[in-house]
């Protein structure tokens, strides 16, 4: 079903999944920057059940063969229903506490797997927190 | 201090639980009570992973919080008590008897629910659960996050706000 690439060339490579509109504001700006949005499946959470989130990023899974799901925060229930998923595929990578910085660098990273192109992307998204001033 | 809230919220542990509520309250022990977890390593390592390291967690089901309900109320740092479903919060009321006030955080969609409030959808069995909790002697009232009215059982079962 998918390639060392993702889920096909034209296939999402990601799914993201935050609390309110987290995920499409997000997903949004990455287009808007460099017209990539197509690369990422958004999902958002709200009035959903954690059975419900489960679900749905599976439904995703399913559908577009992507390897990667990014979430906002550790507590989340997203981030919790991913966990349940990685464990039982541990091919599927997640990645938690998303910020642009982390999805500009993965959708241009389309030379080593949507997994690998994860792990990078987490450590560019950690050096873009930087703080200013005193 | 003890526990400051008692939730009753299905998706147990998160962002609404940990931040919306823990940072304002200051938590600083989270007591989930939930037959199904207390008795799986996994889901206990799962939810213990979820929370930040300046909070402690601790896993029960309902016998034991209630065994343990005065440990809880005494220990000096804010807690936050926490079941997934509406029937583990009657138990833990009827068998401790020293609960005040229940929040209802979140009882989402499911078949055979009505949908009450935005965040509030019950089955007959759960309307009438809740007010047995009312009647004895706990006040109910359901509000997702701290910012947001508190909705008294009632009105909530009304419907009408929703």
């Amino acid at each position: 079903m998918n390639d060392a690439k993702g889920g096909g060339p034209d296939k999402p490579r990601a799914i993201v999944v935050g609390h309110g509109e987290f995920a499409g504001g997000l997903v949004s700006a990455v287009g808007q920057i460099c017209g990539l949005a197509d690369k990422l499946v958004v999902l958002s959470m709200m009035g959903k059940t954690p059975e419900d989130i489960e679900g749905a990023i599976r439904e995703e899974i399913a559908r577009t063969g992507a390897r990667v799901i990014f979430t906002d925060l550790p507590a989340g229930s997203a981030t919790l229903a991913a966990r349940r998923i990685v464990k039982e595929d541990p091919g599927v990578v997640l990645v938690s506490g998303v910020n642009l910085a982390t999805l500009l660098d993965f959708v241009f990273n389309t030379e080593v797997s949507p997994t690998e192109a994860a792990r990078a992307a987490a450590e560019r998204g950690k050096a873009s927190l930087i703080v200013v001033g005193r | 201090m003890g526990i400051n809230l008692y939730r009753i919220d299905d998706r147990l542990i998160h962002g609404q639980v940990v931040v919306g509520w823990g940072q304002p309250l200051n938590v600083r022990f989270l007591v989930l009570v939930d037959d199904l977890v207390a008795s799986s390593d996994w889901e206990k390592e799962l939810y213990r992973m979820a929370i930040p390291p300046e909070m402690e967690i601790f896993f029960a089901d309902v016998g034991t919080a209630i065994r343990d309900h005065p440990r809880y109320a005494s220990d000096p740092r804010p807690g936050l008590l926490i079941t997934g479903d509406i029937g583990s919060m009657l138990r833990l009321v009827k068998g401790v008897k020293a609960i005040g006030n229940v929040n209802l955080g979140g009882i989402h969609h499911r078949a055979g629910r009505a949908e009450k409030l935005r965040y509030v959808f019950l089955t007959p069995e759960e309307e009438e659960q809740l007010r047995d909790l009312e009647a004895s002697g706990v006040e109910v009232t359901a509000q997702d996050v701290p910012s947001a009215r508190a909705v008294a059982l009632p009105e909530v079962l009304d419907g009408e706000s929703k």
